[in-house]
């Protein structure tokens, strides 16, 4: 396999790896993949007014996974709720220039993404998180 | 290439040609260049008295006359003409065979053209550590059953079938033997007589010798094993593999067995101690370390393990200059985990985490100490990063938590 300069880069020197208390009320995490398919990535934003303040990942799975999700950390931050929704599989596979085989790893960051998303607005009552200000 | 600074432990996927090897081969290329199969002139009398000579020396070796080997362009082709050459001429007399679950695709691969065609193929299962079950061996030949293919040493964990008392069964049994021994030809010690094997297929890129040539040993005596060929031509040995010799090839794969058997067993114990070594240093250094295969019935050169909690691709990653394999379906071109190792029932995570490597004639001290301490160090940043290693940590049992999948 050879990867990009990117991947690289992220496999290397991964941004925002860590957890967060993932019982804390301003805290979504995401969980997917299994261990048998090769990969799990977590994914945890804390949200403040929101705005995503801080996002950790660990991930157990290829290079590709792990740049993946460290990028995926990178963009979260700063980002409202709103914005961080929009974030899209593809845009993940351009920026790392990830093969055709590895796109999946995107798909799986983007599957994270949404479940972290969800995990925090679940715990905010259901309800879409506040934005307003 | 950087190969300068690359440290190689892939001695079963394929091992560097020893010099010694070269040197006897490279006459053979340019000043005696003539067709073995020459009849009429001196350029063919040599090249054929070269072929001879190697037939002989390899026969002896395993314990086989030399008018019993036949040279092919490799092990995968050795398997071919076994398993379709026996099957095809046999037929009248039966459509069933057997071999098991970890043998390398040119066994498996056959075999399945042969269920396509209209035979029955029983495939045994292995134990956690590779072994097939001898008494289920035994029940599974029938009437109709013609050949039994079992390999001698695994290409992934390294286990070694007893071969001998596989031989024995199917004497008894009065079934053809084919044994794969690719892996090890020249290292562990082979007698087809007390074995009783029948049909064996080596390969001169795996002890030393140059890629592109093998070997298949035809038992002609107690019973004469008959094979229907696969290439048809000019009727080179015996009809049974067409084609023109490669003279040069040939002569490299007699001298690779040769230097192999000069201090087989010396080798042997160097190779082990190397084995050992870096096997010690990785599991005493790591926690949830598992050795895939059999510990107490192994290929020397051969360490397949298992690092829970982190993926074997991302691995070889981080082990920049380390030549090794991964059983984990990323590095591989099917995109699926290793079947022998799910073939073990070690689970797919396990297979995903699993690296193999390989130490030989040319591995030293200093670099297996330096591949294992950048495993161990590659290990330990992966296990941080790892959701699973933290789970684990936390004591949740992985196998108790509901996935998502994709």
């Amino acid at each position: 396999m050879v990867y990009s300069d990117k991947v690289i880069d992220h496999y290397e020197n991964p941004r925002n790896v860590g957890s967060l208390d993932k019982e804390a009320e301003d805290v979504g995490t995401g969980i997917v993949g299994a261990p048998e398919c090769g990969d799990v990535m977590k994914l945890q934003i804390q949200v403040e007014d929101g705005v995503i303040k801080d996002a950790k990942f660990k991930t157990f799975g290829c290079g590709s996974a792990i740049a993946s999700s460290s990028l995926a950390t990178e963009w979260l931050k700063g980002r409202t709720v709103e914005e961080a929704a929009e974030i899209r599989n593809v845009d993940i596979v351009e920026e790392l220039a990830l093969p055709p085989v590895k796109i999946h790893c995107s798909v799986l960051a983007e599957g994270a993404i949404k479940q972290a998303l969800a995990d925090f607005q679940n715990k905010q009552g259901g309800e879409p998180a506040s934005t307003e200000e | 290439m950087e190969q300068d600074s690359q440290i190689y432990l892939d001695y079963q996927a394929t091992t560097p040609v020893d010099p010694r090897v070269l040197e006897a081969m490279v006459p053979w290329f340019t000043q005696s260049f003539g067709n073995a199969a020459s009849r009429n002139h001196a350029f063919g009398w040599e090249a054929e008295k070269a072929v001879d000579l190697a037939r002989k020396s390899i026969g002896a070796a395993i314990g086989a006359s030399g008018r019993e080997i036949i040279f092919t362009s490799g092990a995968t082709e050795s398997n071919n003409i076994a398993i379709l050459g026996v099957a095809h001429m046999y037929a009248p007399k039966g459509k069933h065979v057997i071999t098991c679950s970890t043998e390398h695709k040119a066994v498996l691969d056959p075999m399945r053209a042969l269920e396509n065609e209209g035979w029955e193929l029983t495939v045994l299962g292995v134990s956690e550590k590779g072994h097939i079950d001898l008494d289920e061996l035994r029940g599974a030949i029938r009437e109709d059953t013609t050949l039994v293919s079992i390999m001698h040493g695994n290409n992934e964990i390294g286990t070694l079938h007893p071969i001998g008392e596989v031989g024995a069964i199917c004497r008894e049994k009065g079934v053809l033997f084919h044994t794969d021994a690719t892996q090890s030809l020249g290292k562990e010690e082979i007698d087809v007589q007390a074995m009783n094997i029948d049909l064996l297929s080596g390969s001169a890129h795996k002890m030393y010798g140059p890629k592109g040539v093998g070997m298949l040993y035809v038992r002609r005596r107690n019973p004469r094993v008959r094979i229907a060929p696969v290439m048809h031509g000019g009727g080179h040995e015996r009809g049974m593999r067409s084609g023109t010799l490669n003279v040069p090839g040939i002569v490299g794969l007699a001298k690779a067995l040769e230097l192999c058997l000069e201090d087989r067993e010396g080798e042997q114990k160097k190779i082990t101690a190397l084995r050992d070594r870096l096997q010690e240093r990785l599991s005493s250094a790591l926690t949830h370390v598992h050795v895939n295969g059999d510990e107490d019935s192994r290929l020397a050169c051969s360490l397949n393990i298992s690092f829970e909690f982190v993926e074997g691709e991302s691995m070889l990653m981080g082990m920049h200059g380390i030549a090794v394999s991964s059983g984990s379906a990323c590095t591989s071109a099917s995109l699926e985990p290793s079947y022998v190792l799910r073939a073990l029932g070690v689970g797919d995570e396990l297979a995903h985490s699993s690296i193999r490597f390989s130490v030989g004639r040319f591995t030293t001290e200093e670099e297996v100490d330096h591949a294992a301490d950048l495993t161990i160090s590659t290990v330990k940043k992966l296990r941080e990063m790892s959701p699973l290693y933290e789970m684990a940590m936390e004591g949740i049992d992985l196998s108790t938590v509901k996935w998502s999948g994709h």
